[in-house]
């Protein structure tokens, strides 16, 4: 027998898999095809302050190896969430969830998990600072040092619960936006978000995606994942909750040896809804394959 | 929705870049016409978002146009592959408000879906009208087949060269109709709404990621709220579009 279990700031999961934000909704979509109880956990749609529709379509355009998305954090802002979304979702998952928040200034990333901190299916919080798909704020905090610290120090003032601030692989040197978040109190970090991308559209020779850019994410950015969780998991001691291209049981071991405590999957669950399902059914197998016997045993064990 | 593995019967060519594939597999997740599966294709990321001509037990028939890469790929694909196929997505059309002449109009790549449409209304004793819309005669197809479900088909091709000449709303000018039912691309849905004197159910096309409602990827906003095409439509009612 094989342990699968793994613990995240204190919090014991069965499994280290996480949908992504943004990728599961809030779970209803997924509790019709398979018992999402079965996940380690999940992290919910990103959450703002207000309601918002995001970005004009086209939204979407495929890559090789992966996709663009721009769909600009829609959402039913804070409010709607913790009265209608959040209801539901307890009728269908059963464990601590990670709610994943973004802003536009530090006191809407502040004002956000003030009012969901009272929310007792809430693990964790997981602070976007990274979205590239929003103007005037997103990953604009999470391209400075400064910001990142800023960000991460008004929030731990408001909740108790453990934070993860998601990083940005947009930048020059993710180790100094990693170590900031440790500086401001940050109880972990998760990343890659998606890389800043383009697709052009050779018949009307326009960017396919609306708003021009998109965020790049699929099996194709995996190795840009897997280098900066390795980089990170030298600098930092907080654990790293990774994600970047993960498609198989094979692709959570490798995230894991680089630093990972936890592992997100995101781009996947879009192609396939049972991704995360399979990922975790055929992870013991896997782990005996490598000689695994406990995961905990493997996070950073490539260094 | 089901994600089933569906084998290649026939994938023949029915028109100019057109093609009808009849797929064998479970469709049991398939419950109204309107809706649409997604096809996995080996070597692309993303599924294919396709609307069902006809669906019946352990049978599915689709129609697509080659537009893209994708679409070549299926185009070049023999019977006996096999595609993983993700089934019953959207709500499809409701087809409770028809009244007992309701007219299908459909434009191009749009024409597939009033097929299984057309053959449920006239199962439930109504007496369609059908409106084909083409660009010119070696793009038209299914007329015979709507024609052999009973209905009163009406062909229009924009260069005049068989049918009604113009667009689909010309031929709609002195049809007597109690709905409507549109199925084709943004200008001549637009166009039918501005013309059509009764309600209707429109059906959208969007880039989409899943398919299935979790990206958020094909959201458009109506006059009922935030709706994703693929979840919430891809079919929306006259009354709640917003152009």
């Amino acid at each position: 027998m094989v342990n699968t279990k793994v613990t995240l700031c204190g919090i014991e999961m069965d499994n280290p898999i996480i949908p992504a934000s943004g990728t599961f909704g809030f779970g209803y979509e997924f509790a019709e095809l398979y018992d999402i109880n079965m996940l380690g956990s999940f992290s919910f749609k990103g959450t703002t302050l207000e309601p918002r529709f995001g970005n004009p379509t086209p939204r979407i355009a495929e890559c090789a190896s992966g996709m663009l998305n721009a769909v600009g954090l829609q959402n039913p802002g804070v409010e709607k969430v913790i009265s209608e979304e959040l209801p539901r979702l307890r009728r269908v998952f059963h464990k601590p969830v990670m709610a994943n928040v973004s802003g536009f200034s530090v006191d809407e990333y502040v004002e956000t998990v003030r009012r969901l901190d009272g929310e007792d299916d809430i693990g964790w919080f997981e602070v976007n600072i990274s979205c590239p798909n929003v103007h005037g704020g997103g990953m604009s905090f999470g391209t400075s040092p400064e910001m990142a610290e800023k960000v991460t120090r008004e929030v731990r003032r408001v909740t108790k619960k453990p934070i993860i601030i998601k990083l940005s692989p947009n930048v020059t040197d993710i180790v100094s936006i990693a170590r900031a978040c440790e500086a401001g109190g940050a109880d972990g970090v998760s990343l890659i978000n998606t890389l800043m991308g383009m697709r052009i559209d050779l018949k009307r020779r326009r960017p396919i995606i609306a708003n021009k850019t998109g965020g790049f994410s699929g099996p194709a950015i995996k190795p840009v994942a897997v280098r900066m969780i390795y980089q990170v998991y030298d600098a930092v001691r907080i654990p790293i909750v990774g994600m970047g291209g993960v498609s198989s049981a094979e692709d959570v071991i490798e995230l894991m040896l680089a630093g990972a405590t936890a592992v997100e999957v995101g781009a996947e669950n879009l192609v396939n809804p049972y991704a995360c399902r399979d990922i975790i059914n055929s992870l013991p197998s896997v782990m005996e394959k490598y000689g695994i016997r406990d995961l905990t045993d493997i996070i950073g064990a490539a260094h | 929705m089901k994600d089933v593995l569906f084998k290649i019967i026939s994938n023949v060519c029915i028109a100019k870049n057109t093609y009808e594939c009849v797929l064998e597999g479970d469709t049991s997740a398939i419950t109204a016409p309107g809706q649409f599966v997604n096809l996995k294709l080996d070597g692309f990321y993303l599924r294919r978002p396709i609307s069902v001509c006809d669906s019946s037990e352990g049978r599915l028939t689709i129609i697509y146009k080659v537009v893209g890469d994708g679409t070549e790929r299926m185009a070049a694909t023999a019977p006996g592959a096999e595609w993983l196929t993700l089934t019953g997505l959207g709500n499809g059309y409701d087809l409770d408000k028809s009244g007992d002449r309701p007219l299908l109009i459909g434009g191009g790549a749009g024409v597939p879906p009033m097929y299984m449409l057309c053959k449920e209304l006239i199962k439930q004793g109504k007496k369609p009208t059908v409106i084909l819309g083409f660009n010119t005669e070696n793009e038209v197809f299914y007329k015979q087949e709507f024609t052999n479900l009973g209905a009163n088909v009406i062909i229009a091709t924009a260069d005049g060269s068989v049918g009604v000449r113009g667009f689909v709303t010309d031929a709609m000018a002195d049809l007597d109709y109690t709905y409507f039912y549109t199925c084709g691309p943004e200008p001549m849905l637009r166009a039918v709404y501005e013309k059509s004197l009764t309600s209707g159910q429109f059906s959208f096309e969007e880039r989409m990621g899943c398919g299935f409602g979790a990206c958020m990827g094909c959201s458009c906003k109506t006059k009922y709220g935030n709706k994703r095409i693929c979840r919430d439509g891809p079919v929306l009612e006259k009354e709640e579009i917003i152009w």
